[in-house]
């Protein structure tokens, strides 16, 4: 029972909140309401189980991308203001499109029927005596590893692209260098002067 | 997993190995040894790495099979794509390589993305399961989006790196749903699995699901209507990473959607069939209305590869082993003029940098004629002007489609080739008969013997053509 | 199932508290605090001038580099939980190995990194 209710409430916060995303006038709100949807997805995800995806959602999206959202929105030269002013004007094209997916959506929900054998192969998120996490260790890392290693190719990937598109180096920084800093000797860093009374050492 | 398995999975996973280990090899090489040097030496690294890998699906990878519990598949479809993958990737770096000399783009990134891009290219036409097809779709589309946006100081290069994102992450959404469905209706990803689920009869949700992957996919092949990018992405970025945009990712898509489709849906064929005519109508008639008012030629070779996107469609909704070969005829001899095409525009240089209109080629067959025939014989092979090997792609494709009793599909595709030959026709008489005083300075050596030998091939392959006519006519079609 | 869903109970107890009370205050400020806006009162202020533009500003770009350096070690690191709570107990050496490889894989792209000054702030 409390379960029902939970659901509901969290799909209904997720559904809100999505909705203020686009609509917020305030980008920086929007942010902020994305991740109030990503914590009720979290939430959806702990009533089916799924604990640790629900924990990554929280750990990644929330803790991580959203903090880059954040730092997008500030980046971006943009009035958003402006941005949001055909909003108005697209919104009976776009409420027409949305309109036809939701009817779509309903019509493959009311009509959904899974084939014979999808119960039985697939797999539940905590099978007996292990908790999710485990579940997920076990498959991994063992019958998955193709797509776990293709996964470590595109962070890769993400990794050479965020440095070639962004990395810009200023001229003329000093850097720090433990090593030249710490092998001065006198020699090079004192310089005796003979300075004669009443000369000083002007040229 | 034993030692045994293992060693027989990675057998059949050759290619993907030299390439990723390759391709990190390259990059430390390229940070621990600096300068022009290293430049150089990384990217005829990167040159070797890519056709060897190609060469190695052909020659080293012994077996066929699945393999990793059925997420990964090497057939013939899978070798015969990764050999061309692999040597027009080739290709399109040699091309390259002088364009980021003279435009200060060098660096070692450029090779290495691109190794990764082709690793992911390989993991599409090899995929079996919906994850490994979405792996191989994000690691080739990533690396893509970064290489549209590598002249990141250039304006437009930075909008085309954008729109493609942003563009690909919808697809990429789509192509998500779609699966998700597919999965909740089949309770499996891998396709093995999927093409039994679909034996138990098509259900409106499996439908839904399978339509959302093909316009997932559809928009990786910039078929219309989803091709909207396509002409911004390829006149923003910068023109060798439009060569290759224009080769190697389309051959990788359209062989994951004719093994899509065909594999694990092929028990839907009277369900994906239609959405496949229509795309495939819809992409030649945009691609051969749109290229006729076209005056930079990167636009126009846009609209020529959403037109040809069309036709290679035809021959996917043809659902015949005819159509599978006709498939792979068609897109071999598409790369061959476009990589030669995308030599050419790379040879447009003047003193003062690159020019792109097509204005620009005005009377060049007097001043080069060298150019000027290779630009000619280029474009009436992508046209599918008779009689260069081009005529005979689309007549291969045609030929499917009317096997299978898709006639009108045939005669719209033979009509939209009619209006198509227009434009191309268009090129060739500015490149012959107007005036014109613009003066380009000698290619590079790549650039040049890349866009010749494109050029020689599009008749120098005719007796292969006519070779595969006669035996096609002596053993039958259905055994080739 | 419903065992675990009962160990979240004490978390869902906590949102409904966190939100009546968040509201709760917000809806209190509404009703009982006196609010007689005029224009002048309701203006952008900036010490006696008028506001000379947006509020917020641009960031450096670097800021989003480390942002999404991190983000990549971050999932690095998501997929490290399963791997150390399964292994050794349900996983073997092939396990431990698959693991090895994805981190030199991630290794490369931090010495590239590294190499590349990236992580340094100038």
């Amino acid at each position: 029972m409390l379960a029902t209710l939970a659901f509901w409430a969290f799909s209904g916060v997720a559904i809100a909140s999505a909705f203020m995303v686009v609509i917020a006038r305030n980008p920086v709100r929007s942010v902020l309401f994305l991740i109030l949807a990503f914590f009720s997805a979290a939430g959806l995800f702990v009533l089916l189980g799924a604990e640790f995806l629900a924990m990554l959602l929280i750990v990644v999206y929330v803790g991580a991308v959203a903090v880059l959202f954040l730092f997008v929105v500030m980046m971006l030269d943009i009035d958003f203001a402006e941005l949001k002013q055909g909003f108005l004007s697209y919104l009976p094209l776009g409420g027409a499109f949305a309109l036809v997916l939701a009817a779509l959506l309903a019509m493959t929900v009311a009509t959904w029927q899974a084939s014979d054998q999808a119960q039985s192969l697939r797999a539940a998120a905590m099978p007996d005596g292990m908790s999710n996490i485990e579940a997920l260790g076990t498959v991994i890392y063992d019958q998955y590893v193709y797509f776990f290693q293709a996964a470590g190719l595109v962070l890769l990937v993400a990794m050479i692209g965020a440095i070639v598109l962004t990395l810009r180096h200023k001229d003329g920084v000093k850097r720090q260098s433990v090593t030249a800093q710490v092998g001065r000797d006198r020699k090079e860093a004192i310089e005796m002067l003979d300075i004669k009374p009443g000369q000083g050492i002007g040229e | 997993m034993t030692a045994d398995m293992l060693s027989q999975d990675l057998s059949l996973l050759i290619p993907e190995l030299l390439l990723a280990g390759g391709a990190m090899a390259l990059l430390m090489l390229g940070v621990f040894m600096k300068g022009e040097g290293a430049n150089k030496l990384v990217q005829w690294l990167a040159v070797v790495l890519l056709a060897g890998a190609g060469l190695a699906s052909l020659f080293l990878v012994t077996g066929e099979g699945q393999a990793f519990d059925g997420g990964f598949i090497f057939d013939g479809l899978a070798r015969f794509s990764k050999v061309a993958i692999g040597v027009v990737a080739a290709i399109a770096l040699l091309l390259a390589m002088p364009y980021l000399k003279a435009e200060k783009l060098g660096k070692i990134e450029y090779s290495v993305l691109m190794t990764l891009a082709v690793t992911g290219m390989f993991m599409m036409v090899s995929a079996n399961d919906l994850i490994s097809m979405y792996m191989g779709i994000e690691l080739q589309s990533l690396s893509l989006y970064v290489l549209a946006a590598f002249n990141r100081d250039s304006l437009r290069a930075s909008e085309a790196g954008l729109k493609y994102f942003v563009l690909g992450a919808l697809s990429s959404g789509l192509l998500l749903y779609g699966s998700s469905l597919v999965y909740g209706f089949a309770g499996a990803t891998g396709f093995n699995e999927i093409a039994i689920a679909v034996q138990s009869g098509p259900s409106v949700g499996l439908t839904f699901g399978l339509v959302f992957v093909i316009c997932g996919l559809a928009f990786k092949v910039s078929a219309a209507p989803f091709h909207m990018w396509t002409p911004d992405v390829y006149e923003g970025a910068p023109t060798p990473v439009t060569a290759f945009f224009a080769t190697a990712p389309k051959m990788a898509a359209i062989v994951l959607l004719a093994r899509v489709l065909i594999e694990p849906f092929g028990g839907m064929v009277e369900q994906w069939r239609d959405v496949i005519w229509i795309v495939a109508v819809l992409s030649m008639g945009i691609g051969a209305f749109g290229a006729l008012t076209q005056t930079n030629i990167k636009r126009l070779m846009a609209y020529s590869s959403i037109s040809n996107m069309g036709y290679a469609l035809v021959a996917i909704a043809s659902a015949s082993q005819t159509g599978l070969w006709a498939l792979l005829v068609y897109m071999i001899l598409y790369m061959i003029g476009v990589i030669g095409s995308f030599g050419a525009i790379l040879s447009m240089r003047t003193r003062e940098g690159m020019v792109e209109q097509i204005s620009d080629l005005a009377g060049i067959a007097q001043r080069n004629p060298g150019l000027g025939w290779s630009i000619t014989a280029l474009m009436f092979s992508i046209g599918g002007l008779p009689f260069m090997v081009g005529f005979f792609g689309k007549f291969f494709v045609v030929f499917a489609a009317v096997q299978e009793g898709m006639l009108i599909l045939a005669v719209l595709a033979v009509l939209f080739s009619v209006v198509g030959a227009a434009y191309y026709l268009r090129v060739v008489k500015t490149v012959w008969f107007d005036e014109g005083e613009v003066e380009f300075v000698p290619a590079a050596v790549s650039v040049y013997w890349v866009t010749r030998l494109a050029g020689l091939a599009t008749v120098l392959l005719l007796p292969v053509i006519g070779w595969l006519v006669f035996r096609a006519y002596s053993v039958g079609l259905a055994t080739l | 199932m419903d065992a675990m869903l009962l160990d979240y109970l004490p978390i869902l107890i906590f949102f409904g508290i966190a939100a009546v009370i968040g509201l709760g205050f917000m809806l209190a400020a509404f009703v009982i605090a006196p609010s007689r806006p005029d224009p002048e009162k309701v203006s952008t202020y900036e010490c006696g001038f008028n506001a000379f533009d947006d509020a917020r500003m641009k960031f450096d770009v670097r800021f989003y580099l480390v942002a999404i350096l991190f983000i990549i070690f971050d999932l690095e690191v998501a997929f490290l939980f399963p791997w150390a709570v399964t292994l050794g107990e349900h996983l073997g050496p092939f396990e431990f190995w698959s693991m090895m490889v994805f981190l030199t894989v991630l290794t490369i792209g931090f010495i590239y990194e590294l190499k590349k000054g990236a992580l340094d702030w100038e």
